[in-house]
């Protein structure tokens, strides 16, 4: 399974939803994930990956992590897992 | 002032699931006291404890919910569901803003904490799920029963060690009693249950290896129970109203301190919150047919609880049927007023007073009627829950029958 697979598997897991359902274009949002199932979600995706990521659920959008959609969020890991490998 | 009943009742415990199968064991002296199953349980020199078996949470919470509820949190929630169905209430309108839910609890998500710190400490990792803090913290099950029932009144969490069921329910029945809220969702409960957890009370050397046999002469220690015990407290006109079952009337309350030893208990405060108790209910001493003693089974405890028993009452402490019921569910600590209420409701209300279970030898110093091993029936309109914390905190309750 390569790296957009097991997020989207992640985000749909928190989501209540079939991988099937999650779109590149999806927003949390849209999926239903509120300010705590985020932080979960960012756990679960850490632990997936043995990544640290950058986001204060203080100030999300001056995090150095974009998360406003599906594919932001896998381009993010992206690059975090081949900077942190 | 306001009359206060309770109209609904809940628990879990290592005697049953509900309030029916505790009861039962209660009147059939059964011990629901045995060999702890947790992960390391082998590194401890104590192995028994009042565990709640072959529990599945999965059965009872979401997947969601479990992300959150750390076990205390889900007995809570188990409890003040049967309770408030019981009760037959729904909380909306204006009736929501008024109620709220005062609860008692001592150690937290003790289970939370171990677990976190054996992964961080002991595995080395670096990373623990968020929710660690929203399941950890005392007044998480109050939070989760707030949000479950839609109670938006006068909420929080009272921790006061072996007395903050009492403390809490102290506290609920006084917002009815003074009129501040119609109805009260109160209780508490614990789950230490743990290898940190039963290590900690290691520590003191009070705790039994083998069982849990308060006032008997070769008592040698208490034993933890884990669960909960959420009750309605109701105002009366209001329960009478709307046609609700009334269990019992909580005719008033008592709170003090000892002022004097972090860990040793005090003649003196026992028995003057005994006496206040009884003055707030405007009971007279020889009312008084039953006491669910503290009766922790340590040595301190028994021997000046009934000397501070035999001081207050006097020839009627001869009279009177005191009991432990620590005997058969263990010491639930924060929770351990609250599930030690559904005796003293079964005595005034069933007639049936809860034995002291594992009695083997009279004491000298304990030489009061102990209802040893064996349920009695008895006509009893009043009774007292006594609870006298480390920390010399005490709370004691009074319950009359409802006629």
């Amino acid at each position: 399974m390569d790296i957009k697979d097991r997020v989207i598997r992640i985000i749909a897991e928190q989501a209540v939803l079939d991988p099937s359902d999650v779109t590149m274009e999806s927003t949390l949002e849209d999926l239903g994930i509120d300010s705590l199932g985020l932080v979960e979600s960012i756990f679960a995706i850490e632990e997936e990956f043995d990544i640290s990521v950058p986001f204060n659920a203080n100030a999300p959008n001056e995090s150095d992590f974009d998360i406003s959609s599906v594919a932001s969020i896998i381009q993010g890991i992206n690059k975090l897992v081949a900077e942190q490998s | 002032m306001k009359r206060v009943v309770i109209t609904g009742a809940g628990t879990i415990n290592a005697l049953g699931r509900n309030v029916a199968d505790t009861l039962e064991a209660m009147r059939e002296g059964r011990c629901g006291i045995g060999e702890l199953e947790f992960h390391d349980v082998e590194r401890l020199s104590i192995r028994i404890g009042g565990q709640v078996k072959g529990y599945e949470p999965e059965e009872r919470f979401n997947r969601q919910q479990l992300a959150l509820y750390d076990r205390f949190a889900q007995f809570t929630l188990i409890a003040a569901r049967e309770a408030i169905a019981q009760a037959g209430l729904e909380f909306s309108g204006e009736l929501a803003t008024r109620a709220g839910v005062v609860l008692g609890n001592s150690g937290g998500g003790m289970t939370t904490l171990d677990e976190n710190y054996r992964s961080v400490y002991e595995a080395g990792k670096n990373r623990v799920h968020p929710f660690v803090v929203p399941k950890l913290m005392n007044n998480a099950a109050a939070s989760h029963v707030s949000m479950e029932f839609n109670l938006k009144g006068p909420s929080f969490t009272v921790s006061t060690a072996c007395s903050s069921s009492n403390h809490a329910m102290a506290q609920a029945f006084q917002l009815v009693h003074g009129g501040a809220t119609p109805v009260m969702v109160t209780g508490g409960s614990e789950s230490m249950l743990c290898f940190g957890g039963v290590k900690a009370w290691e520590g003191l050397r009070v705790m039994s290896r083998d069982a849990c046999r308060p006032f008997s002469a070769n008592r040698n220690g208490m034993v933890q129970g884990e669960g909960a015990g959420v009750f309605v407290f109701e105002e009366l006109e209001h329960a009478q109203k709307r046609g609700a079952e009334i269990l019992a009337e909580v005719a008033g309350f008592a709170m003090s301190s000892d002022a004097s030893d972090i860990v040793m208990p005090s003649k003196q405060g026992a028995a003057r919150t005994m006496c206040g108790a009884m003055r707030d209910a405007r009971i007279d001493a020889a009312e008084v047919g039953y006491i669910n003693a503290h009766g922790t089974g340590t040595a301190a405890n028994d021997k000046t609880e009934c000397a501070a028993v035999a001081d207050v009452f006097g020839a009627h402490a001869d009279k009177l049927m005191i009991s432990s019921t620590k005997s058969m569910h263990g010491h639930l600590i924060g929770g351990t007023g609250a599930v030690e209420l559904l005796a003293c409701i079964m005595a005034v209300r069933d007639g049936v007073v809860a034995p002291t279970i594992g009695y083997e030898e009279p004491d000298p110093e304990c030489a009061l009627d102990v209802v040893p091993n064996v349920a009695r029936e008895a006509d009893v309109k009043v009774a007292l829950s006594n609870a006298f914390s480390f920390g010399g905190l005490n709370a004691v309750l009074a319950l009359r029958r409802f006629e």
